[in-house]
Parts: C-alpha cells; structure tokens; sequence
C-alpha cells in the first residue's frame, strides 16, 4: 500500500515537473526573445572582419587579451553624434591601458563616415559593416548599441543608448585586463 | 485509502459508482436511480482517489472538467480582448515610446489604457501564455486520470452482470426462457453475424462492438496536445524564423537568422496586365481600376560565405544561386523560403547635375552623384571642378546653422558643394537641396543646375523557416482521427444471461446512436425469441409527460 502511494506521488510529480518545466521554459524564452535572441552577457562575443577607412583590417580576434570598447552606430543617429568626442578622449586615455575601441558603421558609404571623422577628429578606428552581417551577427536594433568585450573575448554587458563620458570611462574600466 | 468490497467480493477502489466486477451499484444515491450514470463505466476517477498531499491536490485541480472549461473560457474571453485593437507587431512603430503614442493618438484614452494593460501584446504575454500551458496540463492531466481507469474497467469487465446492473440499463428486458439451452446459441450467432465481439460463459452472454470509440475523446485531447507541443516548439531557437529584410537593387546584404546567406538583388519587377494582351473578358475590369498587377518578382543570387570567413568578410562570397522571387515562389534554401512580400518603387539612387553660370546660362559641364557611395572631387575638365564637402542623404532642415539628415536613406538628399571655375579659382561654396539652394558664403556666380535622376527599387522580402509544421499538421491529423473516432463509431454492449429462477434478463447498452443499437437487439430478439425490451428512458419521458398532462 505504502509503495503505491510513493509511486502514484513520483508519476504525478514528476509528470506535473516536466510540463511546468517545459511551460516556463517557453514563456522565458518568448519573453526574452526580443532582447537577447542569441547573444547574451557572457557569451563569446562573435568574431567578425571589417574594413577601415584606411583600408586596414580588423579583426576581433586581433585584440585577444585586450577589452574591446564596440561601438555600432551612424551618422543620421543624433545620441551616436554626441557620444563620440567623449568616446575618443577615453579612447586615448584607456588605449595603453589594454581597452580597444572600435566604432562599426552601419552600411554607410565611405565618404559620409569618412567626412564625419575628420569633423568629429576621431583617432580610434572607424570600420564600416557594408552587408549588415556584423549588425546581424550581433543583434544590433537601436542604435547607438555599445558591447562591452572582455580581455576573454566574452561580452561584459551590452548598453543601448547615449552614455555620458563618465559612463564611458566606468565602462572601459571594467573591461579593462587585469 | 479505503477500498469498497461489493457484495460479489470484488474490491472497488474509493469513489467508484459501479462495482468493476458485477456491475451493481455501489453508492445509495446510484442506488436510488432507476437508470445508471455509465459516465467512466462508473469507475473511480482518479482524482477522486487520493487526496492527500500537495502534489494530490494540484493533480486534482488540473483533472477537473470544470476546471478545463474555465480555462477555455478565460482564455477564449482574452483572445477576443487581443482583437479590440491591432497588436504590436501591426503597429506601424517600433520604439516603445514611439508604440505608446501610437495607441493613445490613434484610439484615444481607450488606446492608452489598452497599451497601459499590456493588451497591445496580449499574445506574447506571460500571463497569456501560461493560460495556454495551464490548460495543456489540464488536458493531459484530466485525460490520464479518466482513460486509464475506464481502460481498466472496460478490460476486466465480466460477461454476467448483477441483476441491479441490468435492470438500470436504458435498455432492458426480463421474462420467459422460451428456447431453454438453445436462446443463448442462437443469440451468440446473430451477434457474431452482426459484427459484435461475443463472450460467453456459464449461462451468459457479452456482445461488444466499437469499443475503441471510446478512446476518441482521448486520441482528440493527444492530438491537441501535440499541436499545443508543436506550437511550444516555435519558441525554441531554430525551429521558427520570421523575419523581414528590405533590399535595393544592387545590394547584397546578409539574410538575417540565417547561417551566413547573403542576398543580392539584381532587379525588382512590377508588371501590370496589359489591356491588348489579356483577355476581351478582363477589359472592363482594367479599364474601371486602372492599373491591376500581374507580377513582383526580385531577381537575386543568393550567396554563402565560406565556412572559414568571418562575418564583414564578404569578398569571398560563394554563389549558391541566381533565382526569380515571385509572390507564392519563394526563394528556397535550407530548410528557408524567402517570399516576396512590399516593394517600394523609385528611391533615389544617381542625381544628374549641370554647373552652369547663373548670369548666362552657359554649361561647363554635367556631374553625377551616387547617392550610395558619393565621391569627392568631381572634374568636369576644362579647369571646373566640384568638390563634395558634405552628403545629407535624408535632409530636414538646419539645427543651429548645420544641416540635419534623419535617415540614411536618399529620400531627400541635400549636398554641400565647392564648385570652382577658371572664372572662380577661389571656389564658391552652395548648399544644394532639392527645390532649395542656399548660398552661404554671399551670392555665388554659378550655381548646381539639377538635371534628372536616376531611381532604383526596393524588395521587401520575409524570411521564414518553420520546423514545427509537420508536428502541427500531425496533432491536427491526430485531433480529426480523435474526432472521427468518437463521432462515426460508437461502442454498443448487449448482455443476456439467465438468471437464478430460470428466467432471462436482457440489457443492452451504447454511448451513442441508440437507434442502432434497438436495430440490433430487434435482429437478435427476433432470433433468439428473447422477452421484448423496454426503452427505460422513453418510459420515464412517456411518464412526465402524463404527469405533466395531469397537473396542467
């Protein structure tokens, strides 16, 4: 007797476990679906390739071991304007200090990214996603979107909107190497 | 737990109306019937069984009935609540705020409050959500708990039912052995002849038919399940892609959600039917509407990158395919389709310039500027030239002296030119918008004289890739197997034994279609000679109404 009523209470627990289980997985990840998609904190932050203004290549994977400072923005998008003197003093505080910048324009064509730097007098490299693959790979929506790439290549926290220079700064030190 | 032990000796488990052995009436309340409750064949739910701890209770709240229609209800009265207003996705906004305004501005007070709710995006709602899931439990759970016993009963059931059985049956006869040995023969072969499945033994008789239709209800709530489970599936990554991408002509652009697919789109292409060439029927409708459309097309080749290259690396794209998008002929690669779904006719791509001399109207030479990718210096020979300072792709208007552009796509591009002439080796310097021409710097001698343009189309294309949809359509194919099953078939039971002082005692029993059921215990009475059967059920309705009659 005893025996049945532990087995009816397993068969009930355990069926009633996985169905709210898989109920709440579904409702988590619809929830979220919007705004992670497929990258989240703490994942590798995927690897890409893009051209400068130079003509020079970047590559994530060059700056290993150091923090990357990843910048999506355009030149139509006013709070992306304004970020971007405070980006470059940072920048050339933090750049011996192992923080890498790397501002990655949408689609754009050379000469607006290229007339938007000598007005703006930006040092860090400009790289521009000509296909969008990048802004795909990396579920970029609003812009200006800034990932904030670890010395391990994971992402520390991903910031939508306009940051302050202080914010800036706070930002490049906790990617900041060891 | 208590156990009821029938007077035949068989144990019942607590909550059973019938005994599952002889059939006889087990509650005082069963017992005042004239007809029995065959609900579960008056088996113990069971739910009604155990009621003791936490998990007890939660299974049991999921196994009511009443709690299932609840939830239908709810969630039936909600989804009628998420068609009061478009949803979210029908929105034309896509930042939140720009939403909210939305809703209020369109639908007034109502629209905000709807928006404050949540009821703009009622379906993807939590709360929504698990409504669903609750009543997934509830099926599978309520489904469990009544298809294993009403299995079990209908598994053990005994040919020779009690006497108190019988006679609560709709259908149900008692009277004169005419035949002796012989009634039960001839009427085992007159079931057997009519399709039922007969057991016999010791003075008794069982034929069954249809049984399986009893299962319908169950195989229906699987069905449900598996779509419920398919539909489960569309939140897992992987198994469901709807997105949308708008391309230009002569770009290639990544496919989003795919692995590494890009597209490129050679030529978007809108035909109309053409009044010579289609039918003498169509005139008419051609001449009252106009224009009627008879093709979009995207021409693409569609690439994929190189397993090595990274994303950004596009100088190495493979090409996998060129092919015409066509509404209803998708672009199909794996496991994706790519459907032509908007268009968007003439953007601006080129814009043709004269450099002319205001005073005269002499020409020193045309320009054109790519709107994608504009270049910087200009030379028109003979010592003009045109220097392009800035590009204001979407131009609206100046904000402290600097002009302003709010998006990146040419719909009205404005330029800062520096135009300089052998006449004007210093340079003039103008700000050229379309129907606007500043001039900064003091009146200028010649001016950027616009020419015409050059346009291109845009192809809005949706993404798709369902893998749930073989589940869906099997659970929708199991829920009609479900239905049919209860529906055309149905599970007809007649009893004959003998009873102790040597009469015969009739009963027949259906769960639907008592029609045929009397058909088939005519044919066997007939057969068998067996004592004529009264319809119980229409006695009592023959009665009320008499009574009825009486009283009025």
């Amino acid at each position: 007797m005893a025996r049945t009523k532990q087995k009816r209470l397993i068969i009930r627990t355990s069926i009633l476990v996985v169905l709210v289980a898989a109920i709440v997985y579904t409702i988590y990840t619809s929830a979220t679906k919007e705004k992670i998609e497929v990258l989240g904190i703490g994942d590798e932050a995927p690897n890409f390739k893009l051209v400068d203004l130079d003509g020079e290549e970047h590559r994530l994977s060059d700056y290993k071991g150091q923090g990357v400072f990843l910048n999506f923005w355009g030149t139509w998008c006013k709070p992306c304007a304004k970020e971007m003197p405070a980006m470059d003093r940072q920048y050339e505080v933090f750049k011996d200090q192992g923080v890498q910048t790397l501002a990655v324009n949408i689609a754009q064509s050379d000469f607006e990214v290229q007339r938007f730097t000598d007005q703006y007098g930006l040092d860090f490299p400009v790289v521009i996603d000509k296909t969008k693959s990048v802004m795909e790979a990396y579920n970029i929506n609003p812009l200006p979107t800034t990932m904030l790439i670890n010395s391990e290549g994971k992402i520390e926290k991903i910031i939508t909107g306009e940051m302050t220079e202080q914010d800036i700064a706070s930002f490049m030190e906790l990617i900041k190497p060891e | 737990m208590n156990k009821i032990i029938c007077a035949c000796g068989h144990e019942n488990p607590e909550g059973t109306v019938l005994c599952g052995n002889c059939g006889r009436p087990l509650t005082e309340e069963a017992e005042n019937l004239k007809l029995v409750d065959m609900r579960y064949e008056g088996s113990a739910r069971r739910s009604q069984t155990y009621n003791k701890s936490i998990v007890d209770k939660i299974w049991n709240f999921f196994s009511s009935v009443r709690v299932g229609v609840w939830l239908i209800v709810i969630i039936l009265v909600a989804a009628a609540i998420g068609t009061i207003l478009p949803q979210v996705l029908y929105v034309p906004a896509t930042v939140e705020a720009d939403i909210a305004a939305y809703y209020e501005r369109v639908y007034g007070t109502f629209g905000k409050i709807y928006y404050e709710l949540g009821l703009s995006d009622l379906y993807g709602s939590w709360w929504f959500q698990t409504l669903i899931g609750m009543l997934g439990i509830s099926l599978i759970v309520a489904s469990l708990d009544r298809v294993i016993p009403l299995y079990k009963s209908l598994k053990k059931q005994r040919t020779r039912r009690h006497e108190s059985f019988m006679k609560r049956q709709r259908l149900f006869a008692i009277g004169e052995n005419k035949l002796g040995e012989e009634t039960l023969t001839r009427s085992e072969q007159k079931l057997t002849e009519l399709g039922y499945h007969v057991k016999r033994e010791d003075g008794a008789v069982l034929g069954e038919r249809g049984r399986f239709s009893r299962w319908g209800p169950y195989i229906n709530h699987l069905g449900l399940i598996i779509f419920l489970f398919g539909v489960m599936l569309r939140a897992l990554p992987g198994f469901y892609v709807d997105e949308t991408m708008w391309i230009r002509e002569g770009e290639t652009r990544a496919i989003p959600e795919t692995p590494g697919f890009y597209l490129e789109s050679k030529e978007f292409i809108l035909e109309t039917y053409d009044k010579d060439q289609a039918d003498d029927v169509f005139d008419e409708a051609i001449d009252r509407v106009g224009t009627i459309a008879s093709n979009y097309q995207t021409d693409v080749v569609l690439y994929k990158k190189p397993e090595d290259a990274l994303p950004g690396q596009t100088d190495k794209l493979e090409e996998v395919k060129k092919d015409s998008i066509q509404v209803n002929e998708p672009l199909k690669f794996d496991g994706f389709a790519v459907y032509q779904m908007d268009f968007r006719l003439d953007e601006l791509r080129t814009m043709h310039f004269d450099l002319s001399n205001k005073a005269s109207g002499e020409s020193l030479g045309e320009l054109s500027i790519d709107l994608v990718e504009p270049e910087t210096h200009y030379d028109l020979g003979n010592g003009a030239e045109v220097e392009l300072l800035r590009y204001y792709p979407d131009f609206s208007g100046f904000e402290d002296g600097e002009p302003q552009t709010k998006s990146p796509v040419p719909n009205n591009p404005a330029f800062l030119v520096k135009m300089t002439t052998p006449e004007t080796p210093e340079g003039e310097t103008s700000f050229v918008a379309i129907k606007q021409t500043v001039e900064p710097f003091g009146e200028n001698e010649f001016k950027l004289e616009f020419k015409n343009v050059d346009t291109r189309d845009v192809s809005g294309l949706t993404i798709r890739k369902d893998k749930t949809l073989w589940i869906l359509a099997l659970g929708g194919l199991i829920f009609m197997i479900g239905v049919a099953q209860g529906s055309y078939w149905n599970h007809r039971r007649i009893w004959i034994h003998e009873t102790k002082d040597g009469r015969l005692a009739v009963a027949a029993h259906t769960n639907k279609n008592w029609l045929n059921v009397k058909k088939d215990l005519d044919a066997v009475t007939e057969a068998a000679s067996l004592p004529p059967y009264d319809d119980q059920q229409d006695l009592e309705a023959l009665e009320e109404k008499k009574d009825g009659e009486k009283s009025s």
